[in-house]
């Protein structure tokens, strides 16, 4: 087989050694040759002509981006976009700044440097490089100190090369090739699930904490949308405003104003303009289960599971209650009576209308009378009278 | 005994070479734990169950089972706060300012230490998350844009904290893992089990030693040490802010800060004596972690007690001298009110046992440092219990005084905290070089080049 030379490797046993060793290579005017120790070595930079690093730009780079940063979004969320007095500050407040300015400098101008060097300056990861796995690696990478010139140094000859490693006298010295090529089985249908797998799980925990945790822009869907919202502005209107009065002399639909809020027996005025239909009953059922009910029981004995809890609510066959028109009971959901609060806003008239119906049969079907059993045997052809 | 002070003692002690400190260093990893690791494990393990039992059940009741309420809204939960931070800022100094300093003793314990930093702020983390109860909620934390349309408050002295605790966790594990990957790098090349050859290589990213890599290396090592140094202060001036910021008699002092440090400094150092003096022995690392090492360390915690114990004396100057009557109030009751045996313990603890360290032969004997810096553990706990809880527990309205007392339920998740760090610890002492292998080996003897013959410049 056809191996490619990386390079000549030459071992040493001193720090001493290898600093002379740098100085002659260097002096030699190899360009693309590399020393390694198994910790830096004094003054290698300088036997080699390195330039120095300039790793400090990305640091002062990002570092000043990071302030930059920093400060823009506390400026841009105080002052601009949610302004709100703390404590009595202006809403620019650089000293109550300074700590999160400096802490974020800090964090971006560290990542960045690290981040930049090992993907930069070292191209790491790069754990397929030749020297890997050699023996001379395993020597450098413990107590010896390690010349590599490779073969793609514009001076490179072997012969010659190897004349020069000889000259310095190092303890052996070692060729080095590059590895044959490795197939990666990225495409096997286990690691692929495996991949897929990974996926859906990460992005399903990402999807969740954004969304059911965080209520974060976008993945809420439709919870925000071009719309008026009450009590923002609008540009669509002259005066800036975008909740509008009403029309004057107009009434909304269903906002019919209720002209005896607040008094105490309207009732002559009300008739009740619904009659007791099928309709209109289950109507009224409804909404008394769903609005009456919790105080005053499924059935109107005023027996919820409020009693000792709330004042009890009064049972609605009382005889007071009984006598009471239509157009009372109607008045009491609407404008509420003593601590019983109004449902005006809750129930519309309609319905309010088909309660006071239901009620009226509640209390008819408790205090029924014998003929009232004829009539619904009549009704169902049921016998159960007798 | 006679002791020549010009001349600086060798880092590494006992001569070895280098690859007999690489073959010290390594060897926990190349063997199998024995009976002790697991029996050390086992406790641990149980503290820190007892502390997730303890949480899990918090969680699921409510935090009513803590003995925080009015007045003393502020109690354990943020005391271990204040300590676990506190701890984690020894490793920091040892790693950034000692090496700035150019110090060459912190070789042998800057990664110990710096791993100590790393699980102390993991420690630390947890109680700002669980103290509300919903640790779920602890997203809201993080600036984002949100559908209430809503910011945090970066005016606010905790929100500093959310920033400089997890800015100072993550610098420290990067620092530490850049420390970590020329080590990788010798334990790929060492070892022989194929399994933990591709872990090493994946963690090392292919390191090679190669001098023109080192010359980066050194250069950002300096500059996250530069960076780690302010950042240190930052973080524990930070967390001092979050009761110096407030308008409480006996918080609202400008002394905190520097206090703070100082106080975190001396702890922390306490820690990573409690801890090193069994390590060195365990691994046999006595030639490393040497006498002159804790010797040191025990000097620092000498000179930072002594700060400490100036701060609690200034407070008191500043209360008398401010002529305020609540600031004075305070403070009596502070060292004889209902708490005072908590503060004799703080005082006696972290300033008058340390002195005992003024003595060459206590700062060199391992069982007296050790009693020592337990109880400076001990005192510097309740440090931030004295300074959190007495200044709450009699506000303005004596209707509304009373005595604070932590549950059953504190204490469990305070040991648990202390299981999780210690389980950590042991961990990390079988898995990763205790001891950073690359710098060690640069100090040793004959290690860096004599520059002899005049060859070089
Ligand atoms: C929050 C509990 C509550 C709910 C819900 C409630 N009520 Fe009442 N209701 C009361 C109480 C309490 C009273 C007694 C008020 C008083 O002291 O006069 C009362 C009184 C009444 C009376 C007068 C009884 C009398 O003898 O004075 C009527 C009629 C009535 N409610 C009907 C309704 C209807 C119809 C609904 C459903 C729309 C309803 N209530 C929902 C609590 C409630």
């Amino acid at each position: 087989m056809n191996k490619k030379l990386y390079g000549l490797a030459a071992l040493f046993k001193t720090p001493d050694e290898i600093i002379e060793v740098a100085k002659k290579t260097s002096a030699a005017g190899y360009q693309k040759y590399d020393i390694h120790s198994p910790y830096p070595v004094h003054g290698i930079e300088r036997a080699m002509k390195l330039k120095p690093s300039k790793l400090g730009f990305i640091t002062l780079v990002f570092g000043l981006t990071g302030s930059a940063l920093a400060l823009l979004l506390m400026y841009w969320t105080m002052s601009v976009d949610y302004p709100m007095i703390i404590g009595g500050k202006p809403f620019f407040a650089l000293p109550a700044f300074i700590p999160i300015t400096f802490e974020v400098t800090v964090l971006l101008a560290t990542l960045a440097t690290v981040i930049g060097m090992i993907t930069f300056f070292f191209r790491f990861p790069e754990n397929d490089h030749p020297l890997h796995d050699t023996d001379y690696m395993k020597k450098v990478s413990c107590d010896h100190y390690g010349l590599v010139i490779e073969a793609k140094d514009k001076l490179f000859d072997e012969a010659k090369v190897l004349e020069f490693l000889n000259s310095l006298k190092p303890e052996s010295i070692e060729e080095i090739y590059y590895p044959e090529k490795e197939t990666y089985p990225v495409l096997e249908p286990k690691f692929v699930t495996f991949l897929i797998i990974i996926a859906v799980v990460t992005s399903g925990i990402t999807y969740f904490a954004l969304n059911k945790l965080l209520y974060m822009q976008p993945f809420t869907w439709m919870m925000e949308q071009p719309k008026l919202n009450p009590q923002k502005p609008s540009t669509l209107f002259a005066d800036g405003f975008g909740m509008r009065t009403p029309v004057q002399g107009t009434v909304a639909r269903g906002f019919l104003p209720y002209p005896y809020m607040g008094q105490n027996n309207p009732t002559e005025f009300l008739q009740n303009p619904y009659l007791p239909t099928k309709e209109n009953l289950q109507l009224g059922e409804q909404k008394y289960l769903t609005f009456c009910s919790p105080c005053h029981g499924n059935f109107g004995d005023g027996d919820s599971r409020l009693r000792g809890q709330f004042p009890n609510p009064p049972s609605l066959h009382s005889t007071r209650a009984r006598e009471f028109s239509d157009g009372m009971i109607y008045h009491i959901i609407t404008n509420g009576q003593n601590i019983m609060p109004s449902y005006a806003s809750q129930v519309t008239r309609e319905e309010r209308w088909a309660i006071v119906n239901y009620i009226r049969v509640l209390q008819r079907a408790k205090n029924a009378k014998s003929s009232d059993l004829q009539v619904v045997n009549k009704e169902t052809g049921n016998n159960a009278s007798n | 005994m006679h002791i020549d002070y010009s001349q600086e003692a060798p880092a590494i002690a006992g001569r070895l070479t280098i690859s007999q400190i690489e073959e010290l260093v390594a060897r926990p990893l190349d063997t199998k734990p024995d009976r002790k690791y697991f029996i050390a494990l086992s406790i641990s393990g149980s503290l820190l169950l007892l502390g997730a039992i303890c949480l899990g059940i918090s969680f699921y009741y409510g935090i009513g089972l803590w003995g925080n309420n009015q007045p003393v809204g502020w109690a354990v939960p943020i005391v271990n706060f204040v300590f676990w931070v506190g701890i984690g800022h020894a490793g920091t100094l040892i790693s950034a300012i000692l090496f700035l300093l150019r110090q060459k003793w912190r070789t042998g314990i800057a990664r110990f230490a710096e791993a100590m930093t790393i699980f102390a702020v993991i420690c630390a983390g947890i109680f700002p998350i669980i103290h509300t109860g919903r640790p779920w909620l602890a997203g809201y934390l993080i600036p984002y844009p949100n559908q209430h349309s809503l910011w945090v408050n970066f005016t606010s002295p905790l929100l500093w904290d959310v920033f400089a605790v997890s800015t100072y966790f993550t610098v420290s594990l990067v620092f530490w893992y850049i420390g970590l990957i020329p080590d990788f790098a010798t334990l790929r090349d060492r070892t022989t089990s194929k399994l933990k050859k591709t872990i090493y290589s994946i963690f090392s990213l292919g390191w090679r030693h190669s001098s023109r890599h080192w010359q980066h290396y050194e250069k950002a090592y300096m500059l996250l040490a530069g960076f780690a140094t302010p950042l240190v202060l930052s973080v524990h001036t930070i967390v001092s802010f979050d009761f110096a910021v407030s308008i409480l008699p006996g918080w609202h002092t400008t002394i905190f800060p520097p206090y703070f440090v100082a106080g975190a400094i001396f702890s922390g150092f306490a820690m990573v004596v409690t801890v090193l003096v069994f390590v060195r022995k365990i691994f046999n690392l006595e030639n490393i972690i040497t006498l002159d090492h804790l010797e040191k360390m025990n000097k620092v915690i000498l000179a930072t007690g002594m700060m400490v114990g100036y701060a609690y004396g200034m407070e008191f100057f500043i209360a008398w001298y401010s002529g305020v009557q609540a600031e004075q109030f305070v403070f009596i009751n502070r060292a004889f009110g209902p708490y005072a045996w908590a503060y004799w313990i703080m005082v006696s603890c972290n300033v008058i046992f340390p002195q005992l360290f003024w003595f060459r032969k206590f700062r060199r004997s391992i069982p007296v440092m050790f009693v020592i810096v337990i109880l400076v553990n001990v005192g510097m706990w309740f440090e931030r219990f004295v300074i959190t809880v007495t200044s709450l527990h009699r506000d303005f309205l004596p209707s509304s005084w009373a005595y604070y007392k932590p549950t059953f339920f504190d204490m469990g998740i305070l040991l648990g905290s202390f299981g999780l760090f210690f389980t950590l610890v042991i961990l990390f002492t079988k898995s990763l070089p205790v001891v950073s292998i690359s710098e060690v080996k640069a100090v040793a003897d004959g290690a860096q080049p004599t520059h002899r013959g005049g060859h070089h410049e």
